[in-house]
């Protein structure tokens, strides 16, 4: 991975004395709580519903087993002893004493960490693919070209004040694990027919009250320009982004109201100034950063001396069977595999990991897996090296800290935003509600029969927890005070990128599980062989679904709402 | 009065006296609006309602324009070289834009005279204010500008290239 020189880290240092400085303004008046909330908020820092809430970032979504041990020192010292894993591939603590958050920075710091521009309008943390330089559908390690761009686009002086938050996800994969069709800049690594590198650029998608899927910019630019286009790109947008309505303000809104054609040659027209200049990228620089993401010493195992269902058959532990075939995840390198250590354990909230399993993550990182890990997009951490011959080893040590329940992919592994218990921009609680699925769906027979099945549920229209994308979507609604859910079908994400659709008026709390589960039993009763909930729902429309959700209690709920 | 202007790194006294157009001035608004002797900073859109009876003036050194977060840039382009000064507008510090302005003003147009940021700036802005192009901030009243002069260097270096420092980092990284 990538680790500081003696600038990177001065800047960071710099950053920590400079936070410093400004909170203690604040502290002692000088500092308004107007003119103090975006330099917070650049620094991860919201005021909460309990307690301001600290989102730090862990770029890319790679962690060494030291910094993972630090981010439990700092949940225990300074939190509660539970962090919350987001979306966006970083950490989140929920009970923070402003006072102390110089301290934690300086903590973040010593271990090449920060908070930087967790939030805020500005560009955020890079997020990739958490299979990132093990796949074997890879065309390039993203990893190099996200730190690239973490680089740049760290205090970034043109776009510090940017109209709203401006998220980049970067894919080197066939298969696009990192979503990048909704976010403000999507990245596709491709190699052209010289077998050059480059990127298909897509801009303007999001989720959010206005869920949009990217369009494409350009076909392929040429890895020496990543910078200057980027640049090209957000300046556009810095300068004719809506400004005067937040709900309108996403680089999405301005793609959509001119057409992607339009701002696709405004930015084109800009970046024509700029090209080759200075921020053109060197293939030194390249080689610099992709040096540190060079593969780890494997060892050298015989190709096919192990399959998983090998060890499988060696084993023949059930709970153990179902563990490899659901978390265990194939690697580009022989007799190597990458775990899903699942965060989606029944009674736990969904991405929580207390400190106990951080420290329990970190050893296994060291023993089983070079010391490092990945946390998930879909709020799950990695192991991404681990040795076939260990995988027993590692199940056994997984699941004595909670942190092998064998669901990723299934219904059970839900995308959930903290929701109305922690969020003040919530209109309803999502953590109660996927509580209340995994106890009706607790039955891991019964999951897997249903098979892969993405449920994604958003507190209100920010839409943190991706319910657009779901193949089952639950948006929690303010009705008159009261909480309610809509549910949104036929959701996917990843190349065939699709917006969930809503089957029609929304649900009380209570009849979430019925709904649900008369949705899967429709599933069931409808499916092909082998055909997943979302093509079902693809393949029959939603009437039928829509049906069986309404079915049982069509005299009550509210009005149909648009 | 303390002062609280700073420029070129020091505190200085201000000598420009600023006109206003009201919000929703018409382009008849700007063509009469008067322009009073000594060294004024007027509104983009009056420069241009007025630019022949003004040329003299500004080729003088008494004549600045300010541009709104609005103005496009790109519409005083031919005449940036003409002007002692150019300020621009931050009507709240959060509205960006003027950041952007700035570095085209720089990079682009190659203006090289006394670039202000003015408006609801602070010493928390000011070290992105000078990279992107600034030579001088007017720190609104009530602030300490002394103290505001220390944030012109908050920090000791950065990876993009800018302004202030063309090069970015990956082209002067030395081990």
């Amino acid at each position: 991975m990538y680790h500081y020189d003696a600038t990177d880290k001065a800047i960071v240092q710099a950053r920590v004395r400079q936070f410093r400085g400004q909170t203690e303004r604040f502290l002692a008046g000088q500092l308004s709580e107007d003119d103090f909330r975006p330099l917070r908020l650049q620094n991860g820092l919201y005021i909460q519903r309990h307690a301001p809430m600290l989102r730090i970032a862990i770029p890319y979504g790679l962690l060494s087993s030291t910094q993972l041990r630090t981010l439990a020192d700092i949940t225990g010292r300074y939190d509660r002893g539970t962090g919350h894993f987001t979306t966006r591939q970083n950490l989140q603590l929920n009970w923070i004493e402003l006072p102390k958050v110089p301290d934690i920075l300086e903590q973040l710091a010593s271990v090449e960490m920060h908070a930087i521009q967790t939030s805020g309008n500005c560009i955020r943390n890079i997020t990739t693919d958490q299979f990132a330089g093990i796949a074997e559908d890879e065309i390039a390690d993203p990893r190099p070209w996200a730190e690239v761009l973490r680089q740049w686009s760290t205090f970034h002086p043109e776009f510090a004040y940017l109209p709203r938050k401006f998220k980049v996800a970067i894919s080197g994969s066939l298969d696009d694990r990192a979503a990048i069709r909704v976010h403000d800049m999507g990245l596709q690594l491709v190699k052209n027919d010289a077998g050059e590198i480059g990127f298909t650029v897509y801009a303007g998608g999001g989720l959010g009250r206005t869920p949009l899927i990217g369009q494409k910019m350009i076909d392929f630019l040429p890895w020496q320009h990543l910078l200057t286009y980027s640049e090209a790109l957000v300046r556009v947008y810095n300068r004719y982004g809506r400004r005067d309505n937040p709900y309108k303000a996403r680089i999405k809104i301005l793609v959509k109201a001119i057409g992607s054609e339009e701002f696709a040659r405004q930015v084109e027209e800009e970046w024509l100034h700029i090209k080759d200049g200075p921020n053109t990228l060197t293939a030194e620089e390249v080689a610099r950063v992709a040096n540190q993401f060079a593969p780890p010493a494997y060892a050298a195992y015989p190709a096919s001396t192990s399959t998983l269902a090998s060890i499988a058959a060696q084993h023949n532990d059930k709970a153990f069977s179902r563990w490899l075939e659901r978390n265990v995840h194939a690697h580009k390198v022989p007799g190597y595999a990458a775990v899903t250590l699942s965060l989606k354990t029944p009674g736990a909230a969904p991405g929580d990991a207390t400190v106990a399993q951080m420290e329990a993550a970190a050893a296994l990182a060291d023993e089983f897996s070079f010391g490092e890990l990945r946390v998930t997009h879909e709020q799950n951490l990695v192991l991404a090296d681990v040795p076939h011959k260990d995988l027993h080893a590692v199940w056994q040590r997984a699941k004595a800290s909670g942190l092998a329940s064998a669901n990723i992919g299934l219904l059970a592994d839900m995308i959930v935003c903290p929701g109305g218990d922690f969020c003040s921009l919530a209109n309803a609680k999502s953590l109660p509600i996927a509580a209340a699925i995994h106890e009706r769906f607790a039955d891991l027979d019964y999951l897997f029969d249903i098979g892969d099945l993405e449920l994604n549920i958003s507190g209100c229209m920010n839409s943190c927890g991706h319910h657009h994308l779901g193949a089952i979507g639950i948006l929690g609604v303010d009705k008159h005070g009261e909480e309610w859910y809509q549910i949104t079908l036929g959701g996917a994400q990843g190349n065939a990128a699709r917006i969930g659709e809503v089957i029609g008026r929304s649900f009380a709390a209570a009849e979430i599980p019925d709904v649900i589960e008369r949705m899967i039993e429709t599933y069931l009763a409808q499916r092909h062989a082998d055909e997943s909930f979302k093509d079902t729902v693809a393949r029959i429309g939603l009437p039928p679904f829509r049906e069986a959700a309404y079915r049982k209690n069509e005299p009550t709920g509210e009005p149909v709402h648009g | 009065m303390a002062k609280q202007l700073i420029k070129h790194g020091q505190l200085v006294d201000d000598r420009w006296q600023a006109l206003a157009l009201a919000d929703g001035a018409t382009d008849g608004d700007a063509a009469a609006l008067p322009i009073p002797a000594g060294q004024v900073i007027i509104p983009a859109p009056v420069w241009l309602a007025q630019r022949d009876a003004l040329c003299s003036r500004a080729d003088a050194g008494d004549i600045a324009v300010s541009l709104a977060p609005t103005f496009r840039v790109e519409d005083i382009a031919q005449d940036v070289q003409r002007f002692a000064m150019i300020a621009v507008e931050f009507p709240k510090f959060i509205d960006g834009r003027g950041y952007s302005t700035a570095r085209l003003l720089r990079e682009r147009y190659a203006y090289r005279g006394e670039l202000r940021a003015v408006g609801n700036i602070g010493r928390d802005q000011l070290f992105y204010l000078k990279r992107v192009g600034f030579d001088a901030f007017l720190i609104p009243p009530g602030q300490d500008a002394a103290a505001a002069l220390q944030s012109l260097n908050d920090f000791p270096e950065v990876y993009q290239g800018a302004v202030d420092q063309p090069l970015p980092l990956f082209r002067r990284r030395t081990a």
